[in-house]
């Protein structure tokens, strides 16, 4: 059989099971370029836990999640930059929710195809701002001018349940531009394209026939969203909103820029704190000791384990429902 | 009538049409209150004309028919009696057709409110993913209904009013997509039902359906049009015979000089003069089976 | 036909109530829009009007990034520029065949066998995984070895470009319908053939976008340079010794520094950095629309 790549199988006067060396060879490559994501994951998974062993096993578990961040004094307590990464996602998730669902619902339901580029074209242009250009905007802008704001606004609610603990001023009138909230926010208009083209994909799916059965009943438009086309949409829209939620966790420089970089647990939004990729880029240069070292790509491990769960949620969510979809269709 | 060509063909083909085993009473009775007077209507999608001046009164408390074959429009002139043609982007209707004597079309009309008169069942049934109760309740919840007590009596009065009562009321909060074909159509007919409607339109409610639950169906729209008018658009010319007191048979007209189709309304009027003694050749060709 | 609506029906609207929360919906969703509006713009303004005073064509091109403290209109941002566009393009190089050919192996090869659809739910999962761990990742298995360069920092890119490609690839060879696969194979082509001179161009509009905005996207950056080239101040022509800039970590360092020669230049390379990743944004849909223009 010849080993000619540019012959095709068949051509040959007899029919030879074994194929030309060039199409086996092709295959291997794919094959192998396919391996490479599994291979790159595990050694991802490896090589940094072997760098930060030094941090977990000096600090103990206790150590780890302890409050206290010292690296003056070999303390490298994580607790707090978890604290601030789960509170600015979350702010981010509150913020970026209902825009997205409103976006995606006037995509879907109110705008007449035709027209609906101008709008995508905005989502789009959102989304391919660097995270970095977001940062310096925030630093040099947002900052300043939403200091003027959080100052008013903490004054006005100052004293009053919940939401003293939340807007109000830390000891007495300290408020900052700086701030998980200020961060929650960015994150939130950088995670915004991402939740709104996944629920737009998702609430496309809806059968035209549930959305005329309610109209044919005298719904209005609201109406039929609510009855219709929202409970199908539950699930994807979850799934979709943990995607979002995985990203924010991970953005790091954005986020470096506006939250202030000050190891805190607070319940006041308003003021400076810091996240797991923010403290890791921001201090990086100046580990050079073994441990701290150790301790910050330690929690890049944390990072990676953290949005690896989150992501595995929202593809087990969105593929339940996907199956569901297809299986009453 | 023409005597058939061939004498094997005049042993299995009469050269009388069939007698009509109906139980629709003779069209001899007078029609009661018109209720769409449908006047000079042409449809168009875009550019295209799906049908071309149209006219027909529908009358109270009648089941009438549009039969016809494909494409001949009479599904798009079903739909613009309820303005669900609204949803389709660049649909447009000329002429009038009024409703109890007020304009479908004119200025002001909401279509929610015209849809609230006048409902529609669709040819695949499509229970909404809810439970039973919910199902029927969504109409008059959304028509402000609150009361537990009320709702629970309409949902009753809808699914007895339907057919359905006795089989599903043990188990009003399972879902309404795990009925069966022809459960979940009633089902869809009692939540039609279950805000009042004026007129029911049907747009080929038994196509989807096995002939046992056909015939149940059937059965059920003879019931309903006690209380309701209904439109019915049907590919079964037989269900028309059984169920329908009136007729209309649409015909598709083609332009060959300009390549073009429209639907047309040939001929209307009470089922057993349709049936049995039609006016116009082509609606004698397509009930006795030659085309269509 | 009269026009009026007689007294017996009523047409007009559904009550008050209900057509206000209709009115009221659709409101706030235009409303929502327009916060994604506000921020775009709002950020946009900031960059072109700031960043267009300092731009200029030595900024884009003279090799020696100045100290903070100097002025904008000395010396340039052009080390950057050059780094960011041989880093990205380099990792680009690395990425995009890969990718390609992974996607490759998923839809054409792999089928519904196990392998198959673990690496199609890893390169998922990998998507997600956050750039600053890619560079962190890069840090600990090369630069500990062989010290900061420009390649570490394609690496780090390559690593976060590769799952992207293979995503959008996969989809874009998922459309291509399975009767031109089967027309080929039936004219004697091997697996490897049919997808290299069938499957492929037929995809490649699609495949062409999906990398050029996986470009956009890795230009942009910076988490994963800052642990892999150290910037630096001066053009380094080798990509692979020595420390490197680029355009990103030239903004994220300018961007605290207290000096406005130094905000000023982080300005003009933020506006240069839309710049070139808006370009690529427009010309991937080009790229589509050109190639949808006959749709198959």
């Amino acid at each position: 059989m010849q080993a000619d790549p540019a012959t095709p199988a068949g051509s040959a006067s007899h029919l030879s099971p074994r194929r030309p060396f060039g199409d086996r060879a092709f295959q291997v490559l794919a094959l192998a370029s396919g391996l490479l994501v599994l291979v790159i994951l595990v050694l991802i998974a490896i090589t940094m836990s072997q760098q930060s062993t030094q941090w977990f096993t000096t600090a103990g578990w206790s150590g780890i999640f302890s409050i206290d961040w010292d690296p003056a004094n070999n303390k490298f307590g994580a607790l707090t930059f978890v604290y601030g990464t789960v509170i600015t996602s979350v702010i981010a998730i509150v913020v970026a929710y209902p825009v997205s669902m409103g976006v995606s619902l006037l995509l879907t339901e109110v705008v007449p195809r035709r027209w609906s580029q101008p709008i995508v074209y905005v989502i789009d242009l959102l989304a391919v701002v660097p995270s970095v250009v977001w940062g310096l905007w925030g630093f040099l802008v947002l900052n300043p001018w939403l200091q003027t704001i959080y100052a008013h606004v903490a004054s006005a609610v100052n004293g009053i349940w919940i939401l003293g603990n939340l807007f109000g001023p830390l000891n007495g009138n300290y408020v900052s531009g700086e701030s998980f909230f200020t961060a929650g926010l960015v994150l939130a208009i950088m995670i915004t394209p991402i939740v709104t083209s996944l629920s737009r994909e998702v609430m496309a799916t809806v059968p035209s026939t549930d959305k005329e059965g309610a109209y044919a009943l005298g719904a209005t438009r609201w109406e039929m969203i609510r009855g219709v086309v929202w409970p199908h949409s539950q699930v994807g829209i979850v799934g979709a909103t943990l995607l979002g939620l995985g990203r924010a966790m991970g953005e790091t420089i954005a986020v470096a820029l506006v939250v202030g970089a000050s190891p805190t647990i607070s319940s006041h939004l308003f003021v400076p704190g810091y996240t797991m990729p923010a403290v890791i880029a921001l201090q990086f240069g100046e580990a050079t000791v073994g441990e701290f070292r150790a301790a910050l790509i330690g929690m890049g491990v944390l990072l990676f384990a953290l949005t690896i769960i989150v992501n595995l949620s929202a593809r087990g969510v969105v593929g339940r429902n996907a199956r569901r979809m297809r299986g009453t269709a | 009538m023409e005597q058939p060509e061939q004498d094997v063909v005049e042993q299995t083909v009469s050269t009388r049409l069939p007698r009509l085993e109906t139980t629709v009473k003779a069209s001899s009775t007078t029609p009661g209150t018109t209720i769409f007077d449908v006047s000079n209507v042409s449809i168009y999608y875009g550019a295209f004309k799906a049908v071309t001046d149209v006219s027909l009164p529908i009358y109270e408390h009648e089941v009438t028919a549009f039969i016809g074959s494909s494409g001949s429009g009479k599904s798009t002139v079903l739909r613009a009696l309820n303005r669900m043609n609204d949803l389709v982007p660049g649909a447009r209707l000329e002429g009038t057709m009024t409703y109890r004597d007020a304009d479908l079309y004119g200025r002001g009309v909401s279509a929610t409110a015209v849809r609230r008169r006048i409902g529609m069942v669709f040819q695949k049934p499509n229970p909404f993913p809810k439970s039973i109760y919910d199902n029927v309740a969504y109409g008059p919840r959304i028509n402000g209904q609150r009361n537990k007590a009320k709702l629970d009596e309409i949902v009753e009065r809808s699914l007895r009013g339907a057919a359905l009562w006795d089989e599903v009321k043990n188990r009003l909060r399972q879902s309404g997509l795990a009925l069966s074909g022809g459960q979940a159509q009633r089902l869809c007919i009692a939540r039609t039902i279950a805000v009042e409607p004026d007129v029911v339109l049907m747009d080929e409610p038994a196509s989807a359906l096995d002939p046992i639950a056909t015939l149940a169906v059937e059965d059920l729209i003879r019931e309903l049009k006690q209380n309701y008018t209904i439109v019915i658009v049907t590919h079964n010319m037989q269900q028309a015979t059984r169920i329908s007191d009136r007729t209309a048979f649409f015909s598709v007209l083609t332009d060959a000089k300009n390549d073009t189709r429209t639907g047309v309304l040939v001929e209307h009027g009470p089922t057993q003069q349709i049936f049995e003694d039609p006016q116009d050749s082509r609606t004698q060709a397509y009930v006795t089976g030659r085309i269509g | 036909m009269t026009a009026t609506t007689p007294h017996q029906v009523d047409l007009r609207e559904p009550s008050g109530w209900r057509r206000a929360k209709n009115q009221f919906a659709t409101g706030a969703m235009w409303f929502t829009f327009l916060c994604l509006l506000v921020p775009l713009g709002f950020v946009l303004v900031t960059v072109i009007a700031k960043g267009a005073s300092a731009i200029s064509w030595q900024f884009l091109t003279n090799g020696t990034i100045p100290p903070n403290i100097l002025p904008a209109n000395v010396g340039g941002m052009g080390a950057a520029v050059i780094g960011t566009l041989e880093i990205t393009g380099f990792a680009a190089v690395m990425a995009i065949p890969l990718g390609i050919l992974g996607a490759v192996y998923i839809n054409e090869y792999g089928g519904n066998r196990p392998l198959s659809r673990l690496i199609s739910f890893l390169s998922d999962v990998m998507t997600g995984v956050p750039s600053i761990v890619m560079g962190l990742f890069v840090f600990t298995i090369w630069v500990l070895h062989f010290g900061y360069s420009g390649l570490a920092g394609s690496f780090s890119l390559a690593c976060l470009m590769l799952p992207i490609v293979i995503r959008s690839s996969y989809e874009m060879l998922r459309l291509v319908p399975n009767h031109l696969r089967e027309a080929s194979y039936a004219l004697g082509a091997t697996k490897a053939r049919v997808t290299l001179t069938v499957v492929l161009p037929t995809a490649v509009g699609g495949i062409v976008s999906g990398a050029l905005l996986a470009i956009a996207r890795a230009a942009g950056e910076t988490a994963p340079l800052i642990f892999t080239i150290l910037t630096v101040e001066a053009t380094n022509p080798d990509l692979f010794h020595g420390a490197d800039t680029a355009l990103s970590t030239q903004i994220f360092t300018n961007a605290t520094q207290p000096y406005t020669g130094a905000t000023d230049r982080a300005w003009g390379s933020a506006l240069t950095l839309i710049a070139i990743a808006f370009i690529l944004m427009i010309v991937a849909r080009l790229v589509t629309a050109r190639f949808n223009r006959y749709p198959r």
